[in-house]
């Protein structure tokens, strides 16, 4: 009996918690990021610092108090549950990330060459022209490797969850450890190659990001 | 006499404490070509960027075809204009920059195309015949599905004045649009402008250091020295009639 073959289906079955957490929080994430990313561009000095605050709070605590304040906090101080954990789940990990990534929205955004933004004036397009024509699609194009880099993050910290009772992959590992101790150590490894699996296809993608962006942009 | 299509009114420009402009005065006629000439930093290049809308005068009064560029009435009184007044009034005016700033997420035909499309919401096939001519015009005719990096700098130059041609602007502004160009490349460039100037009806605004050429082709040199217009006139009025010591030093600079 192989025991790579007993263990690698039952951490499959944590194959879809995983990857559903991950593709949601990372939707998720890169909404606020643009959200907040512009908001902290605005001229409105309250909508910078509200913004600023959200990211300080989420970038300055761990994410794992986050995910305990949400599921096991706030419940009790305020009698109710928020959503269900897998909810809970992709709003911690989304809005932690998203912080991050509101920094590389606005740092990308500034470091777009400002004659690019004169060359627009001078077309005499109107401010959302020259930030929809112009300058944001030259960020974006900064911005992906960053966004690559932070997604596979967000992959490592989706194992997270399950601390807070989702069956992902560690989850159904470490289920599967408390029954068969001795196989501790390859159980954990496995765990760590599904991880390092599901991650290829995306430093793929950061890869070519990498390309992308080199071409296309002015950057000061 | 026609009206000038511009005029500035004792335009002052400070950047911190040091004030580069003290107090322009100057009328530009339609059809006019300017040449406007001057050691580095006597502020030649911040003349245009105010009327461009790229730099705001800290006083005096730029008017554009009769309005105020930078003022507008409201409540009867003048305040500092906004975006939207800012854009009524400089649709007029296009501009070539010394580091040409082509947009290099678009390919050269879509850099000529973007604004006439967007901005002027004008029809797209017209927009592309039209963008096509010009670049044929500058002798890009072959290039239009290139992009920006894969262009000499004297192309990318080229590139940029077909883009600001396209939107038909009444006044053309050039900032030393030669100055970042390797040597060989100059040449390809002022001969686009000398076209331009010869066969289009738009005023035209040079900032350069082109000496000769400036002469050439300008209608009205102004020479511009620690921050005022020093001497103004023809070419030959400026090379053969001027006492101005500095403007005689500065010209034999350029005749070693």
């Amino acid at each position: 009996m192989n025991p790579i073959m007993d263990i690698a289906p039952q951490l499959a079955r944590g194959l879809s918690i995983t990857l559903t957490i991950l593709v949601a929080s990372a939707l998720f994430a890169y909404l606020m990021a643009f959200i907040a990313g512009l908001c902290s561009l605005s001229k409105n000095i309250l909508i910078r610092k509200i913004t600023g605050l959200y990211v300080e709070i989420f970038r300055g605590t761990s994410l794992i108090v986050q995910l305990f304040w949400l599921v096991y906090a706030i419940p009790i101080l305020f009698g109710l549950s928020l959503a269900s954990n897998w909810v809970i789940g992709v709003m911690a990990i989304g809005l932690n990330y998203g912080a991050y990534l509101s920094e590389v929205v606005r740092s990308s955004i500034l470091a777009v060459a400002p004659g690019q933004f004169e060359a627009a004036i001078a077309l005499n397009m109107s401010s959302f022209q020259r930030m929809r024509l112009v300058i944001f699609p030259q960020a974006v194009r900064m911005m992906l490797p960053e966004f690559g880099n932070y997604t596979i993050q967000m992959l490592k910290g989706t194992a997270l969850v399950s601390l807070i009772g989702l069956n992902d992959v560690l989850y159904f590992g470490n289920i599967l450890r408390s029954s068969n101790l001795s196989y501790g150590p390859l159980i954990y490894i496995m765990v760590l190659v599904f991880y390092f699996i599901l991650a290829l296809p995306l430093i793929f993608l950061t890869r070519k990001a990498e390309k992308v962006a080199k071409k296309g942009v002015a950057s000061s | 006499m026609t009206e000038p299509i511009v005029r500035y009114q004792n335009v002052h420009k400070s950047f911190g404490d040091v004030e580069v402009l003290k107090g322009i005065d100057l009328d530009i006629y339609p059809a006019e070509k300017i040449a406007i000439i001057g050691p580095s930093g006597s502020g030649k290049t911040t003349i245009i960027r105010m009327l461009m809308t790229l730099e705001e005068p800290t006083s005096g009064d730029i008017i554009v075809d009769g309005t105020n560029l930078w003022k507008m009435e409201k409540d009867e009184k003048m305040v500092k204009a906004n975006e939207k007044h800012l854009r009524s009034v400089r649709g007029d005016i296009g501009m070539v920059f010394q580091h040409f700033n082509l947009f290099p997420h678009m390919t050269i035909l879509e850099n000529c195309m973007t604004a006439p499309i967007h901005v002027k919401g004008e029809d797209k096939k017209e927009v592309e015949q039209r963008s096509i001519e010009m670049l044929e015009r500058v002798g890009l005719g072959d290039k239009i599905h290139n992009y920006p990096s894969q262009l000499s700098g004297g192309q990318k130059q080229r590139v940029a004045m077909a883009r600001a041609l396209v939107m038909r602007p009444k006044i053309m502004l050039f900032d030393e649009v030669t100055s970042a160009l390797d040597p060989e490349l100059v040449g390809e460039v002022l001969e686009v402008i000398r076209d331009i100037a010869k066969n289009d009806d738009m005023a035209m605004v040079l900032v350069t250091h082109e000496m000769d050429f400036a002469l050439d082709i300008a209608d009205k040199v102004l020479f511009l020295d620690e921050g005022v217009i020093a001497e103004q006139g023809t070419a030959s009025d400026i090379i053969e009639h001027s006492q101005n010591e500095r403007l005689q030093e500065f010209l034999s600079r350029f005749r070693a």
